[in-house]
């Protein structure tokens, strides 16, 4: 048996890039008709594909992501984000396309853990915060963005504001250290096969 | 010492804790893990990656459904990507010896129809799928949740997966549903009440008498979009409805195993002094049929009513976000949508795509004719549904209305198939999202019943059924 290691993420200092809208729900990150991909890589390529382009492929210029000042790992998104279909594909093209982390004042659930196993850190702050963060990178697309995983806070030096926000430890000790669930969860096999025996006779288990 | 009372989804959750660390999600045992082509291929590589084998075998059934034709099922799949993905999903059950119900089984059709048909779906398990719309199956009395491809290699591996236990929410619906009110509108209706977040972070509990009175291809409607309102999932307690449509099905216990199997099942309810993290108290009489205008399931409104303005918006956010949704649908604050000219009517999805669903369209378009021009696919959620469509001669009813009869699937619910709808057409649909772009790049979808679907489908505007039940 291998043992998966994956990216360990312990800091990430950069500039974002602002998109805006509410309720952003997976379908809009990853179109279904690209999904027909059998590996997880290159899913980056259509990231908001009917955002970024038109149905002739020509790129949309008003679209966030289309501006060529913004760049950057991490992506500033508006409440609710993530909401809709649970393909992981999502959280796949977000990190496929350079993304670090995702900061939002709300994440659908499934999106939220999906983006754990990933590597690819969902920031909650609060509405306000989100707000100096948006107003902060309006008006300078240079402005530098440090979130700091161990110390759990999200930070806009130049602008002397900080936030602290909530990761689970057991997941937070995940994406620094680069573990992975299924490693732990085979660990507990013995408890499992226990768990079976014990509910031998139960219906729920039938 | 009086025990704590506790609500159903605490005594299944409960009931499945393999083991719980301090500050570690709980290892949580599942009883019954669905696949499809689409969301499995990355964690069959996981478990080639490690070296290791599927723990359980005979706990996860696998069919074909999103990213398959709705013609021509028995000939090879044109789409090459397609065509490999569908041959991906057969090989991995081969090689894992996993049981799959793929395209030409008798038990082929969509993951949230055959569990349940099947009589694999049964009261107090847990069943996961990657899938958000696996929260249908809570209809019975179970823990049933959307997964992503990272979870199901978990399960796979393990039979196990790791999870933060949900805070708890009862929705109470009592009272009498009015003409032409399905289950459909009650879910539109609440979602249209509390937002597509208005549930994230919490696992709903259906009740009330409104629900009670429901049969159980209704309940799995509502709890079918309870991921609508961002819920990690829905559930209804078991009761005598759910034993009597169990019983007899492929895979439920029969004889002694029935009688020991239903005692337990008829403990599966929650305690009358269980608190909840939230509750929502609901009025069945003010349930109208829904309709939805925008571009999230959120946005919708009874049938009658006049589509909101700017200046019902609570802040500049929402505005721009409503802007934008009209902009896409094309259409106006301030205007109603009765008489709305549709091009496409979807009849299908997990939501709306049982017999029943097919029994009631019936009843409105029996001897009558859809206009030209107008598209209606009819898309039956499994492929005993079609066989039960034929034998009822239910399929002769919709091929005399000029409807097209196709073979079972997602089809144009998700726009990942052949079936999508073209830019810019208006869908009546009995699905679930009305998302941008979710039946095809610039489809514009309304989401409504099956007869409110089946009513627009005769008239090709958006209509009232209630003028069409005498």
């Amino acid at each position: 048996m291998k043992i998966m290691q994956k990216q360990k993420l312990t800091k990430i200092i950069s500039t974002a890039i602002p998109l805006r809208m509410e309720n952003v729900d997976t379908d809009q990150i990853i179109p279904a008709r690209f999904l027909k991909a059998t590996t997880r890589e290159g899913f980056g390529l259509n990231i908001f594909r009917d955002w970024r382009y038109d149905p002739d492929g020509n790129p949309k210029p008003h679209f966030v992501l289309n501006h060529p000042q913004y760049a950057g790992e991490i992506l500033l998104a508006g409440h609710n984000f993530g909401c809709g279909s649970s393909r992981e594909h999502a959280a796949w093209a977000l990190s496929d396309y350079g993304f670090k982390a995702v900061v939002s004042s709300f994440f659908a659930d499934i999106f939220k853990n999906n983006a754990l196993n990933n590597s690819l850190l969902p920031v909650q702050v609060t509405p306000d915060f989100l707000q100096l963060l948006f107003a902060a990178v309006h008006e300078n697309h240079k402005t530098k963005i440090v979130i700091d995983v161990d110390k759990q806070t999200i930070s806009v030096p130049s602008k002397k504001i900080s936030e602290a926000f909530d990761i689970n430890p057991y997941k937070k000790i995940c994406i620094m250290n680069g573990y992975d669930d299924v490693d732990y969860l085979l660990s507990l096999k013995p408890e499992i096969e226990e768990f079976e025996k014990k509910r031998k006779n139960d219906y729920s288990l039938s | 010492m009086k025990k704590t009372p506790r609500t159903l989804f605490e005594k299944i959750w409960d009931q499945h804790i393999v083991f719980q660390k301090d500050d570690y999600p709980a290892v949580l045992y599942i009883d019954a893990h669905l696949i499809h082509e689409v969301t499995s291929p990355q964690a069959f590589n996981g478990l080639k990656n490690r070296g290791i084998n599927v723990f359980r075998t005979h706990r996860t059934w696998a069919t074909m459904d999103h990213n398959v034709p709705t013609i021509d099922q028995d000939k090879p799949i044109q789409e090459e990507m397609s065509r490999k993905q569908v041959a991906m999903l057969q090989k991995n059950c081969d090689e894992f010896g996993i049981s799959l119900y793929g395209l030409g089984h008798p038990n082929q059709g969509i993951v949230h129809i055959i569990g349940p048909e099947l009589g694999i779906t049964k009261p107090g398990m847990t069943i996961v799928c990657g899938d958000s719309h696996t929260s249908t199956h809570g209809a019975f009395g179970t823990i049933s949740f959307g997964i992503g491809t990272s979870e199901v290699e978990q399960v796979l591996a393990s039979q196990s997966i790791l999870q933060y236990k949900p805070k708890t929410m009862n929705i109470k619906i009592d009272g009498k549903l009015g003409k032409g009110v399905t289950s459909k509108d009650i879910i539109l209706y609440i979602i249209a009440k509390i937002s597509t977040a208005g549930g994230t972070g919490h696992f709903v509990e259906y009740s009330g008498s409104a629900i009670n009175n429901l049969s159980m291809e209704a309940r799995m409607t509502i709890c079918n979009m309870s991921i609508e309102m961002g819920a990690r999932g829905g559930m209804i307690a078991p009761d005598e409805i759910t034993f009597a449509y169990i019983k007899g099905r492929p895979f439920a216990p029969k004889g002694k195993e029935w009688e020991k199997a239903l005692a337990y099942w008829k403990t599966l309810k929650s305690d009358k002094d269980a608190i909840y993290d939230k509750e929502l108290f609901i009025d069945a009489t003010d349930i109208e049929p829904m309709i939805t205008y925008g571009t999230n399931p959120a946005m919708g409104m009874k049938i009658t009513e006049t589509i909101p303005t700017e200046n019902d918006m609570e802040n500049e956010n929402q505005r721009h976000n409503f802007r934008d949704a009209m902009e896409y649908m094309g259409l106006q604050g301030g205007k109603p949508l009765l008489g709305q000219k549709v091009d496409y009517v979807f009849l299908g999805s997990c939501t709306n795509s049982r017999i029943e669903d097919y029994r009631s369209i019936a009843k409105i378009v029996k001897g009558k004719k859809k206009p030209e021009g107008l598209t209606v696919f009819v898309v039956p959620g499994s492929a005993h549904i079609v066989k039960q469509i034929e034998k009822e001669g239910l399929d002769r009813i919709f091929i005399d209305a000029g409807f097209e009869m196709r073979s079972a699937g997602c089809s144009a619910c998700l726009g990942m198939n052949d079936d999508k709808i073209p830019p810019g057409k208006y869908c009546i649909s009995t699905s679930n999202r009305n998302f941008q772009g979710r039946q095809g790049p610039g489809a514009r979808t309304f989401l409504a019943s099956p007869i409110t679907a089946a009513a627009t489908a005769i008239t090709g505007r958006v209509s009232d059924v209630r003028d069409f039940i005498k």
